[in-house]
This record gives structure tokens, C-alpha cells and sequence, in this order.
């Protein structure tokens, strides 16, 4: 059975887009979103109110979450769906494609890099790896459960592309935080 | 295009043309409509209309068009009903959209296209007559010198 989306696009739409505006210019930070959104399994609320938010007829979306999110998100956001490599945004709810794989940008255009959001179990400010880099002061420190080990390899290692890359969005439940692609992660 | 296709595009036509209290005094003879869940809108954009000169000319944009648009799905089912509309009118929007979902239906479809939806096309067509009657009285003949040879 086909799901609503949010209940006031407008309003929903803006204040879900400052909290992800807000966790990628302060990494590492947990934002709550309150959507009010029940969206069709596997998604969380927090992942499917991001996609909302940043999803339409001009981005184009790949993801692993099944035939009933598919069409939710064909529903709701309008957007053509197509293979990891030429999409714009990239949803795993299962671990996630190798960064590598992933649309980078160009030198001259780095913004054509993919957003990659994933859906984590958990998100926990104040403990675990150690951030740094633009947006943080000191060091910021978040938890995540449900990455796969080699995550933090890989990220690390595409350093050099720099200012081409990926950047993520990390979702689980109505909780989101951002690393974008400045960040540098040491593992606590 | 198959026969419930062809079906469901006439009574998504008959009911974008109805207005909402046209829709709403044909269904005091039916059994109220299930309670619906809004999926999407209803909510007021524009469309651009586009034209062809004689038919098969070159494409162009005509004009926008305002179009209201809406989408609801009925409690204890799992069909769409889907309505776009002329003009700003949510209320006909959403009682459109309603409809079509029943209209899905094949239980409820003979009772509701011979309460709501023939009573409107016949109405529709009326209009049209009448229109194209009224039209027709003033309509003046010109004749050429090629035509009068």
C-alpha cells in the first residue's frame, strides 16, 4: 500500500533541508529531524525525509532498498532511478557500493560529486571516531553502528582526489549527522 | 489501449470537467465513499500546455495552465486514485481523486458510473450542445469567386 509523504511539503521540505544544511557545515554533529513521516520498510524516517528533502526529477538516485521503497521514492520525489555509477545521490540501507565506484565530480565542477546517504543502526555524539577539518573547532566525536569495517580505509584513502569526492550522510531513526568530503576521521 | 484503460480515462475526464458541487449532488444517491488518505496534495501548479499549427506543425508552448492535482488512497485498499483538474478548486481535486480510487474498484464501479459519473457526462454533453447550438445561429457562410463558379 502506497504511504503519504510528508504532510506539509513545503514547510517539511525546508526544515528537514536546514538540519541537513546544519550536519554538513558542523560535521560529526547529530541533528534530529522530527518529519512525522512512516515510510515503507526498510527506510527510516530520517533517511526517507532527506531524500524528500534533496531528491527530484533533476537527481538522479540509486538505491538497494527494495521494491516497495522504489516505488515510494518514484512516487514522491519524481526521480529517475539508475545505476550507482551515474547517480547523484546514493541510498544503502545494506553496506554500502565502494566509494570508488561512486560519481566524483571533476576538478572543475567537484559539486557534480555524489551524496551518498546510508542507513546506519545508530548515530551517538560524543564518543568513538575523532573529527576534524572545516566546520569543527577542536574535534568532534560520533559514534555509528552499522558501517562496515573497511569504511573508514576506504574514505581515507581518496584523500588525494580532493576537491573531488563523495560526501555522506549518515541516517538511523529521525537522527542524522554529515561527513563530508573535508573531513578527517581518526578512529577513536 | 486496453478496455479498463480506455474506461478509466473517460470517468478521469468526465470528473476533471465536473465542478465539486456537480460531484457532490450526484453522490447523495450512493452510499458514502470510504475514508481516504492523502498522498499527495491536493496542491496548485502550472502545466504548459503545447500546439502544433493545423495539427502537424512544428511543436510549440502555448500557454501554462493552472492545474490542480491530487492523489489519495482509499483506508483498506491498495489503490491510487489519481485526479489532475483545471483551475484552483482543491475540494473538486480531492473528490476526483476519491472517486477514481472507488471507481478502481470493480465492486463499487457499476453503482458509482451510473450514479456520479453518466448523470455528469450527460449534463457535459448537454452543455455542449447547447454551446455548439448557440454558436451555430451565428455562424455567417462566405462565399469566393472560385467557389461561386
Amino acid at each position: 500500500m502506497m504511504r503519504p509523504g510528508f504532510a506539509d511539503p513545503v514547510q517539511d521540505a525546508q526544515s528537514c533541508f536546514r538540519a541537513v544544511l546544519e550536519a554538513l557545515s558542523r560535521p560529526g554533529r547529530v541533528q534530529t529531524l522530527a518529519s512525522g513521516l512512516t515510510p515503507p520498510a526498510p527506510l527510516h524516517p530520517a533517511t526517507a525525509a532527506v531524500l524528500l528533502t534533496l531528491a527530484d526529477a533533476e537527481t538522479p538516485l540509486h538505491h538497494d532498498a527494495g521494491a516497495e521503497a522504489d516505488a515510494w521514492l518514484r512516487f514522491h520525489c519524481g526521480c529517475p532511478m539508475t545505476a550507482a555509477g551515474s547517480a547523484a545521490f546514493v541510498l544503502a540501507v545494506t553496506p554500502p557500493p565502494a566509494l570508488a565506484t561512486l560519481q566524483a565530480g571533476t576538478d572543475e565542477e567537484p559539486e557534480r560529486g555524489a551524496t551518498l546517504v546510508i542507513q546506519v543502526e545508530a548515530l551517538e555524539a560524543g564518543s568513538g571516531w575523532r573529527l576534524r577539518g572545516p566546520g569543527i573547532e577542536a574535534e568532534h566525536r560520533l559514534a555509528v553502528r552499522g558501517l562496515p569495517d573497511g569504511f573508514l580505509a576506504d574514505r581515507a584513502a581518496r584523500r588525494g582526489l580532493f576537491p573531488r569526492g563523495v560526501d555522506v550522510i549518515l541516517c538511523a531513526g529521525d537522527r542524522i549527522a554529515a561527513l563530508p568530503r573535508t573531513t578527517l576521521i581518526e578512529e577513536g | 489501449m486496453s478496455e479498463d484503460l480506455q474506461a478509466r480515462k473517460r470517468w478521469m475526464g468526465v470528473l476533471a470537467k465536473a465542478s465539486a458541487d456537480a460531484i457532490r449532488a450526484c453522490l447523495h444517491t450512493v452510499p458514502p465513499l470510504p475514508p481516504h488518505t492523502r498522498l499527495r496534495g491536493p496542491e496548485t501548479g502550472l502545466v504548459m500546455l503545447r500546439g502544433r499549427a493545423g495539427g502537424d506543425g512544428a511543436a510549440f508552448n502555448l500557454s501554462e495552465m493552472t492545474v490542480t492535482r491530487c492523489a489519495v488512497t482509499l483506508e483498506g485498499g491498495d489503490t491510487v486514485g489519481h485526479a489532475y483538474v483545471a483551475g484552483r478548486d482543491r475540494s473538486q481535486a480531492e473528490l476526483a481523486a476519491v472517486l477514481d480510487a472507488a471507481l478502481q474498484d470493480a465492486a463499487q464501479r457499476p453503482a458509482l458510473l451510473a450514479a456520479v459519473i453518466e448523470p455528469l457526462a450527460a449534463a457535459q454533453a448537454e452543455a455542449r450542445a447547447t454551446e455548439s447550438r448557440k454558436a451555430a445561429a451565428t455562424r455567417v457562410q462566405f462565399f469566393t469567386m472560385a467557389n461561386m463558379r
